[in-house]
């Protein structure tokens, strides 16, 4: 699809090969990209369906559209493809593996034939996840809890189990490959402190997936044991330690939440400096939060299970250490904004999703303060005020983050521009359709409506019409840019080379870039956001 | 009010006002932040928009700035934490001479059993102005009791007990809901509870005609069971005496010391091998799966009703062994 519709003269590493065996085949990190974009992209439409059926099931407070087993189903697939298959390859796997061995001139990342394993087991282990959908899908939610997952549901446990398993590996790969190729590849001159904060985040996020994965692909394994040889590890009836299951998960899963939301951090220090033409305020700052959310991020997971019959001792450390990891996070807000501060501030597409990132980031950092609290999660703990807050991270962070890179870096990887007007447009839609699907869920949280209900009392109604109103609104703003964004491939004008006067090397080369990405390897003299060197860029117009 | 619009839950309990204050400040801080990051945003973001012939200003950082808002928002941030930490501390402990509810959770029903007797199903009666302590457990996967209302939850859990407690504080009949998922119907896993005035709930407890305190089914039971043949009352059997051991240290036959409470008892119920009393032999057959959940509760309360009843405390009415300490956190 995306050969066909680029044409341009200069060999670049879109038409430097064609057939689908130069792609299924390639070792290119662009090209590999570019398969994570499309089997991400088909994910998040799978995923986003049964949001769907998820927003029309709770139109009403009767349980009529599915029955409770569907609905079940339902919460469990929408949340387990979205973390699993679409949130955590998303940035790292489609934005990173194109950018990072361009932003620090390398040709490719250090193990190519080990990117492309990872997209494979990627595959394999979406296609066993929509075996197990297609054959009746799974019930347990997306966080497995023991014992119902291993001794009690009657569902594909042991098939979404082993998926997401086996999709585990292609994250630790990728963590891999990120982490080497930094500290090995680096172009003469680019010291760390050189070094672009997208890198620097994403080294952050690759440490990890690294420590981290291995530890929920056991508990998966523990989980899958347990239920086909009736192994005694979590059931209680056969000695087991339910709570046990739930140190382990989160341990692994609540890392995991910056591992989502660090690369999207990673995109809004590129954009925000760029479209301020200004260097990022405080570069050490914003470089050593992100290591400090991924060391602080491993020793908070407990805070996911203050009702759950942990001591009252672990519970007070935990929401102490869970306080802390929020000073970081704090940090990086502080200072992107400090960074449009006396600054050329442009108000273009990837400009406004870092804009609305801040804003939603914000509000869902500070709610994050409230489930924090002890004595107030005790109450909004699995209610829908839960739902509300890491939505506000997930889809209001990270889908923000990945959104606005994808624009900001379209003209990188297709040599082609999106049509400013309707970027613009899709922008304000998604922050008007998100705000109006989850800020009602605050409200109904507090009032007591618990989260993975099927039917629900009638006093909870209206938050809800409100939110699948929302929600439909969202859904246009998330299908006005696979429209444009399509378009352009064959409609949209040339890209120049840096078409935002953007600072870093991925900008040197020419858009597309060609298969070994520099022509000759680049010798770096300066520091990232060096922006009082760069010219402005011409300005952007409305018209298409 | 509008009637279909509610925008803050009932407070009936002595804990949801210390909930609702703290809730209240954390509000305030992020309705300040949030609105402060977006005005400055705005601000910056007219102020400073592209014109022709203004350059953007080179800032490398503030070292001054980073670690005031590095610090100032830690300080807020530990008097939240501080909130938490004390109401938390007050959730989870229970006053000593609580009234104590049994609970027993299943797929999809919530089963409780009063210390006078009465029985109910999804439907919880409790007097207002008194602490009410739940003693709760599964028969299958794990649950979570939720009253909104009261700003209270806990995970119910096979295999073990855990507890909460409330001081309900106004009449009313609120939401109980199951608030960890559990299956098929989790949503349906939903009661009552209702909170009366002192004289109204003794007319109910009246009127639901018990057979006999929790206690005293209990000792019909230990008797059936024939524990009595070895566990005797007063002289030493082939088993130890049970009276007075509830919430006691008990001396095991490895050096360990153990308190007696609720997860101990139910223990040496199921698996009585696995902490054995110090001077007996680990002869006590294992009765899992031959008493079921309501039933350990019986045999628990039965002999918690053993102990003497402490002096210069309110009796717990109905329940022969009057008060009981408060079973240790787990």
């Amino acid at each position: 699809m995306a050969t066909a519709a680029v044409t341009t003269e200069r060999k670049n590493y879109l038409n430097a090969e064609y057939g689908i065996r130069s792609w299924l085949l390639t070792t290119d990190h662009k090209r590999i990209a570019l398969l994570y974009l499309l089997s991400i992209t088909l994910f998040f439409f799978i995923g986003g369906f049964f949001a769907l059926l998820i927003r029309l099931e709770l139109l009403t407070p009767a349980g009529d559209l599915l029955t409770a087993d569907m609905y079940n189903k339902a919460f469990t697939m929408h949340g387990q493809i979205m973390v699993f298959f679409f949130l955590i390859p998303s940035i790292p796997a489609v934005l990173g593996n194109f950018l990072i061995p361009m932003m620090i001139g390398a040709k490719d990342l250090a193990f190519p034939r080990i990117n492309l394993l990872s997209w494979y087991i990627y595959v394999a282990a979406g296609v066993l996840y929509i075996y197990c959908l297609a054959t009746g899908g799974v019930d347990t939610g997306w966080t497995f809890y023991t014992p119902y997952s291993s001794m009690f549901s009657n569902t594909h446990v042991v098939e979404a189990g082993l998926a997401i398993f086996i999709v585990g590996f292609s994250s630790i790969l990728t963590g891999l490959n990120f982490v080497v190729t930094v500290h090995r590849m680096r172009a003469p001159g680019l010291t760390w402190s050189r070094l672009p904060l997208f890198v620097w985040s994403h080294y952050a996020t690759s440490i990890i997936m690294l420590l981290g994965t291995p530890v929920i692909a056991i508990t998966l394994v523990l989980v899958v044991l347990e239920r086909t040889l009736n192994l005694g590890i979590f059931d209680p009836a056969r000695g087991g330690d339910p709570v046990l299951f739930q140190h382990l998960f989160w341990f692994y899963s609540h890392p995991a939440v910056y591992i989502m939301i660090l690369p999207s951090m990673a995109v809004m220090s590129e954009i925000i400096p760029c479209f301020s033409r200004k260097r990022v305020f405080g570069y050490t700052f914003v470089a050593m939060s992100s290591i400090a959310i991924a060391a602080i991020g491993f020793i908070v997971w407990a805070h996911h299970m203050f009702v759950a019959g942990i001591s009252l001792y672990s519970a007070l450390v935990f929401s102490c250490l869970s306080f802390l990891v929020a000073v970081p996070s704090a940090i990086k807000v502080f200072n992107w904004t400090a960074t449009m501060y006396k600054g050329s501030v442009s108000f273009s597409t990837p400009m406004l999703y870092a804009m609305g990132f801040i804003g939603l980031f914000t509000i869902g950092g500070l709610t994050g303060l409230f489930l924090a609290t002890l004595g107030v999660d005790v109450h909004v703990h699995d209610t829908y005020f839960v739902i509300a807050h890491f939505h506000y991270v997930m889809v209001g962070g990270a889908v923000m983050g990945y959104l606005g890179g994808m624009h900001f870096w379209w003209p990188k990887i297709s040599g082609r521009m999106y049509p400013e007007g309707w970027g613009r447009l899709a922008a304000v839609v998604v922050f008007i359709g998100f705000n109006l699907t989850f800020f009602p869920q605050f409200i109904v949280g507090y009032l007591g409506m618990p989260r993975r209900y099927w039917q629900y009392p009638p006093e909870y109604q209206v938050y809800n019409v409100l939110s699948t109103a929302g929600a439909s609104i969202l859904a246009v703003g998330y299908l006005l840019p696979m429209v444009y964004l399509l378009w352009s491939l064959r409609y949209g004008k040339i890209a120049p080379d840096n078409p935002w006067q953007a600072t870093g090397l991925e900008w040197r080369t020419a858009s597309p870039p060609p298969t070994f990405n520099f022509d000759e390897t680049p010798e770096v003299t300066w520091e990232a956001y060096e922006y009082d060197k760069m010219p402005l860029p011409e300005e952007v117009t409305l018209e298409r | 009010m509008f009637d279909n619009l509610p925008l803050w839950p009932t407070a009936a309990s002595s804990h949801a006002r210390y909930e609702d204050w703290l809730f209240i400040f954390l509000t305030v801080v992020s309705v300040v932040m949030t609105v402060l990051i977006f005005a400055v945003i705005a601000v910056f973001a007219m102020k400073y928009r592209r014109r022709h012939g203004r350059e953007a200003t080179q800032i490398e950082g503030s070292l001054l700035l980073e670690i005031g808002w590095s610090i100032a928002p830690l300080g807020i941030m530990m008097l939240m934490f501080a909130g938490g930490a004390v109401l938390y501390f007050i959730m989870r402990s229970p006053p000593r001479d609580s009234a104590q509810v049994y609970v027993v959770a299943k797929q999809w029903m919530w089963k409780l059993q009063h210390m006078e007797g009465p029985r109910e199903i999804n439907q919880l009666h409790v007097p207002v102005d008194r602490d009410v302590e739940l003693i709760m457990t599964s028969q299958d996967v794990i649950h979570s009791f939720y009253v909104p209302a009261f700003r209270v939850k806990q995970d119910v859990l096979p295999g073990r007990y855990t507890t909460l407690w409330f001081r309900a504080t106004k009449p009313g009949t609120y939401h109980l809901f199951c608030a960890q998922f559990c299956g098929t119907m989790h949503s349906g896993m939903i009661g009552e509870v209702t909170v009366m005035e002192s004289k109204d709930y003794q007319a109910w407890m009246t009127s639901a005609a018990p057979s006999g305190s929790l206690a005293q089914t209990g000792m019909t039971l230990f008797q059936q069971l024939g524990c009595n043949t070895c566990h005797l009352n007063d002289v030493q059997g082939r088993g130890p005496v049970l009276k007075g051991v509830y919430g006691n240290p008990v001396q095991l036959g490895d050096g360990r010391t153990v308190t007696a409470d609720e997860n101990y008892i139910r223990e040496s119920i199921l698996v009585p091998a696995a902490k054995v009393v110090s001077g007996f032999r680990p002869i006590m057959p294992s009765w899992q799966g031959q008493v079921n959940e309501e039933q350990l509760n019986e045999l628990i309360a039965y002999i918690k009703s053993l102990n003497p009843p402490p002096t210069g405390e309110a009796v717990t009415a109905g329940a022969p062994g009057g008060t009981t300490p408060p079973p240790s956190a787990k």
